[in-house]
């Protein structure tokens, strides 16, 4: 059996730092996610409103952001603005840009599909009791939207995990770059490491989403 | 925005796009037919394969492409499985894509009603026949947005072969940007292609969906 680099895991504290760029992972990603959330939710009302100038613009966000693949969408921050504008952005703070860019225009689509879900009839109630607009959305339509909608956003942070793994591509030291570190440093004493510590990188993702999704499903069942 | 260099090295992006397609529908027509494959064991309830399929499904769609990438590409190599860059691309996005073809049928199945299954078989039809002439067609039709999203959704994941240093757009724009500074310009080129890529599709996808709706599928 040749040594396939599980062992080189086990030296120093190489696991312990493979588990910290995971961290940055997970970190940018809940933080574009706590972004997008309520972004999402206001921009998804937004995309309801019959007005067609505000239908417009909505409309032309949400078809470039979700046309684009996000590595574009980072080149696009990274590289682009930063040398159109002049200013200067790290890699973290960019990749954070993009995912709640590209997170609110997802989360928007997901709130308009449960809004327009409701029928109209619930709108023209509320408006027949005097309510207002703000009134029917707080009190009439979130509280039956957010039932359809948690199950949606917790596999939205999924989604964002997976996407995360992106910002390698933009120098971001997250837990596949510490992995290729590893794999460098070891290089001499343990030339297949490639193989166990990709391996590794492989489950830890699989271990961070699995449990995330299967929490989705089960609400998503259980709420139906 | 220098459009002398945009002439210049507009020939590289057609190039870069080609491979882009082609490894991008190689891998999609992949992905369809694994996806098939599942979603027939899923179906018909075949003992242990069933539990491979949904083993398979779970991590394929909870691991990133990028991780399933490098660990094909330069992690299985050290055990004795090496492949090149093109193959591995079609390998990663239809390992990946499998499960989401597989998701997107199953729904179209299961939203058949069974009452449709019971009907066929209470008429004399075989179960093949069931199948053919009954359950399919409508659960081809009710799946076919989810189907257009996750060939939209495919062909974006493709950005990420820059990774195992496939020539594609992706790559060629970082390519460009490392040799001659031109950031402005081969970005703008980037979104230019990949839009001529995927807006057709997802205009296609949007078009099938109505159509769909009209036809009273999938509503």
């Amino acid at each position: 059996m040749p040594d396939l680099g599980l062992n080189v895991l086990l030296k120093g504290k190489n696991f312990s730092r493979l588990l910290g760029g995971l961290g940055v992972s997970l970190e940018i990603s809940l933080i574009s996610v706590a972004i997008s959330i309520p972004l999402g939710i206001v921009l998804g009302i937004l995309m309801t409103w019959k007005n067609p100038i505000s239908r417009a613009i909505t409309r032309c966000y949400l078809e470039f952001v979700r046309i684009m693949p996000q590595m574009v969408l980072l080149f696009i921050v990274y590289f682009g603005t930063t040398r159109a504008f002049g200013w200067n952005l790290s890699g973290e703070l960019s990749s954070v840009i993009v995912f709640s860019v590209w997170g609110t225009a997802e989360m928007g689509d997901l709130v308009r599909g449960a809004v327009i879900s409701i029928p109209a009839h619930q709108y023209e109630s509320a408006e027949a009791l005097g309510l207002t607009k703000v009134q029917t959305y707080r009190y009439i339509v979130l509280p039956q939207t957010v039932r359809r909608l948690i199950p949606l956003s917790i596999n939205l942070i999924t989604r964002m995990i997976k996407t995360t793994s992106l910002i390698l591509m933009i120098g971001v030291v997250e837990v596949m770059k510490v992995a290729q570190q590893i794999i460098e440093a070891n290089r001499m004493n343990s030339p297949n490491a490639a193989f166990g510590v990709y391996l590794t990188v492989f489950v830890l993702y699989f271990v961070a989403c699995w449990p995330i999704s299967l929490l989705a499903k089960y609400l998503e069942k259980r709420w139906r | 925005m220098n459009w002398q260099f945009i002439e210049n090295y507009l020939p590289l992006y057609q190039k870069a796009a080609v491979l882009t397609v082609r490894i991008g529908f190689m891998g999609i027509a992949a992905a369809i037919l694994i996806g098939l494959v599942c979603t027939i064991v899923q179906y018909y309830k075949v003992p242990f394969l069933r539990t491979v399929v949904s083993v398979y499904i779970e991590v394929s769609r909870n691991t990133p492409l990028l991780i399933q990438l490098f660990f094909i590409y330069y992690g299985l190599p050290k055990v004795g499985i090496r492949t090149d860059a093109d193959v591995c691309g079609v390998a990663g996005l239809a390992f990946l894509g499998g499960s989401y073809m597989a998701e997107a049928f199953r729904s179209g199945i299961e939203a058949v009603p069974n009452s449709q299954e019971e009907s066929a078989y209470s008429l004399g039809l075989s179960k093949v026949q069931t199948m053919r002439y009954v359950v399919l067609p409508q659960a081809f039709a009710i799946s076919v947005p989810a189907f257009m999203a996750n060939v939209i959704f495919l062909l974006k994941e493709t950005s990420v072969f820059s990774a195992i240093s496939l020539m594609d757009l992706m790559f060629t724009a970082k390519d460009l940007i490392g040799l001659y500074y031109k950031t402005t310009e081969s970005l703008f080129l980037l979104v230019v292609f990949y839009l001529l890529i995927l807006l057709p599709v997802s205009i296609l996808g949007s078009f099938l969906e109505r159509r769909l709706r009209y036809a009273g599928f999938g509503t």
